[in-house]
């Protein structure tokens, strides 16, 4: 099958100008680019049917195309703040392809004509700033980033930006928070960032793996990439296949690929012999769901059908050995640390539900509190100011779903008379 | 009192000249960032100068500050390893493995070896969960973690 991100990726020395140029035809898709207008380029996008691959799935072209009309300046923000759990296929792209995110940095700018791009990166992933930072000059070196670009007359300046720790700031308002140099909260939306972003100025936040797709796009065309995928989820996804598998890994496959392959065949099924009892398909933030779902396929239409989401593409597969509700706890905890704290329901809401799920965990639990956990994400659920609420009750909800026996054993070992509740 | 090295005013140069000139408080993580490398932590005389170079309060520089998880406000050993404990390294045995670091420097998660050579905290997740356990030690990656390996790492730390 054809591979577009991961094509290559293991080349020795792939981060250096010179091998990207010789094995990737890398940069090509500039002079392709620069002899189209900026609209055209917007439109094969479009045409593409790429779609943000950060987690929300928006076709990348129609996002594009919401830029202020003739407000200027404009700029590109781009999503390297990786920290969905389950998640870390832009690492890989990262720490092995630099400069495959570069030319699409610069095709997206051109398209969307922007002038200065900003790379913000996850403060932890302090080892590849300086590849990334290596990388960006070797592109102003080479002609491709600065002033009148191959002679196009367009002009571009790309900087990297670390973050310091906070999973918040990968929702895009609360990343140009922090580039703007304040606490990584998240802004109300609208106005949306195509409109007020950064500096209150049009602003596009595209993912990594987004923009690394547009080389291919640029240079085959929008009909050869639509033509991998399926009718309404197009081209490749990277799929970061975790847990109790034999192989866990970054693997790129067609969308439209059954679950089932990218576990038994992929990631080369699962280990020790147990049998698979949960995955969830799309990182921390979505609903779990149980193996009787495997063959779905692993496209976003599929899975939204299946009552899950294909989210940030992290598929983390569970055995039969596993007590659903241990896991589920964990990701809470994660929620209530990572919860910037501006709005109510999600602040009080993430802890009372690690209170409530630590209690069943250690069976001191109370049956009534699976209805007590439900009513809470009733009152989390499109009433946070932000996604990560939403986020947070996702997992909670739809384990109590499919896996309620799971709640059910911890809670029935309670003796009676045993005082409950206070740990 | 706070000062940057020479080294470190050549950097604060390179980072400011990448924000607009009316836009240098984007500027601030990369000063703290800096300011850490410097002294091990951030002091609070650092965050007056670094408010001192954008312009604004101490207070706010310690607002932002507190908001990031890669700033410490107190000292912290020479080496800090930190463990990745989400779902992916959690399914991959991270807790016993944690436990071992914990009995092996003989401190518990959150604390400093009496030597200050190591302290020892817990992660959310490192982006990197198709290798898991993870941990980083000062930044780095070390992957697929098994006890031999959490060895052999402590042990190449000088």
């Amino acid at each position: 099958m054809t591979l577009i991100l991961f094509k290559d990726i293991d080349t020795p020395g792939l981060t250096s100008i010179d091998v990207y140029e010789k094995t990737l035809e890398g940069y090509q898709a500039l002079k392709k680019a620069f002899a189209m207008k900026p609209d055209e380029v917007i439109e094969m996008v479009k045409a593409s049917g790429l779609r943000g691959r950060g987690g929300a799935g928006f076709p990348t072209g129609l996002k594009w195309s919401f830029l202020a009309k003739d407000v200027f300046p404009r700029y590109l923000a781009c999503n390297a703040d990786e920290s969905e759990p389950g998640t870390c296929k832009d690492r890989e792209l990262l720490m092995k392809n630099p400069h495959l995110l570069i030319e699409g940095m610069i095709l997206c700018s051109y398209a969307c004509r922007i002038e200065t791009g900003y790379n913000y990166m996850r403060g932890e992933f302090w080892e590849y700033e300086s590849v990334m930072e290596k990388a960006l000059e070797e592109a102003y070196e080479k002609g491709y980033l600065g002033k009148n670009i191959m002679g196009s007359g367009f002009n571009l300046e790309i900087h990297n930006h670390m973050g310091a720790g906070a999973y918040i700031c990968g929702e895009e308002s609360a990343m140009l928070s922090s580039l703007e140099g304040e606490r990584g909260e998240p802004r109300m939306k609208p106005p949306f960032p195509a409109v007020k972003g950064l500096y209150g100025q049009p602003t596009i936040v595209n993912n990594v793996e987004t923009l690394c797709v547009l080389p291919f796009i640029v240079r085959n065309g929008a009909a050869a990439y639509a033509a991998i995928g399926t009718e309404k989820s197009k081209g490749t996804k990277l799929v970061s296949v975790s847990g109790h598998v034999k192989k866990p890994g970054n693997y790129e496959v067609p969308l439209g690929t059954p679950i089932i392959d990218l576990i038994e065949k992929y990631a080369g099924g699962i280990r020790d012999g147990n049998k698979l009892k949960a995955f969830i398909p799309g990182g921390s933030s979505v609903p779990i769901l149980p193996a009787s779902k495997a063959d779905v396929p692993y496209d976003y239409e599929s899975l939204q059908a299946a009552g899950s989401m294909l989210g940030s593409g992290a598929l983390i597969v569970m055995d039969d050995t596993t007590n659903v509700v241990s896991e589920i706890l964990r990701i809470t905890s994660f929620y209530m640390h990572e919860s910037c704290g501006k709005c109510t329901p999600c602040r009080e809401g993430t802890r009372w539900m690690y209170q409530i799920l630590s209690e069943i965990q250690n069976k001191v639990g109370k049956p009534e509190q699976l209805d007590l956990l439900i009513d809470i994400c009733d009152n989390m659920e499109f009433k946070c100011f932000c996604p990560l609420g939403d986020a947070a009750v996702a997992p909670v909800v739809s384990s109590i779903e499919h896996f309620r026996e799971d709640y059910e054993e911890l809670l029935g070992s309670l003796k009676t008379g045993q005082p409950v509740g206070t740990t | 009192m706070f000062i940057f090295t020479e080294a470190s005013e050549a950097r604060i140069k390179k980072i400011l000249a990448k924000y607009p000139e009316d836009r240098k408080l984007s500027a601030i993580l990369p000063l703290l960032t800096l300011a850490q490398e410097q002294e091990g932590y951030i002091t609070p005389e650092a965050m007056i100068e670094v408010g001192k170079r954008l312009d604004v309060s101490p207070a706010y520089v310690e607002s932002v500050c507190s908001f990031y998880t890669m700033y410490y406000t107190k000292p912290v050993g020479k080496y800090i390893v930190k463990f990745c404990i989400n779902i992916s390294c959690h399914l991959n045995g991270c807790d016993n493995l944690l436990e071992y670091t914990e009995k092996k420097l003989g401190i518990k998660e959150g604390e400093t070896t009496p030597d200050k050579k190591f302290t020892l905290l817990k992660e959310e997740c490192l982006a990197a969960c198709c290798e898991a356990p993870v941990m980083q030690v000062n930044n780095k990656y070390h992957v697929n973690l098994t006890p031999d390996k959490v060895d052999q790492v402590l042990a190449s730390c000088p």
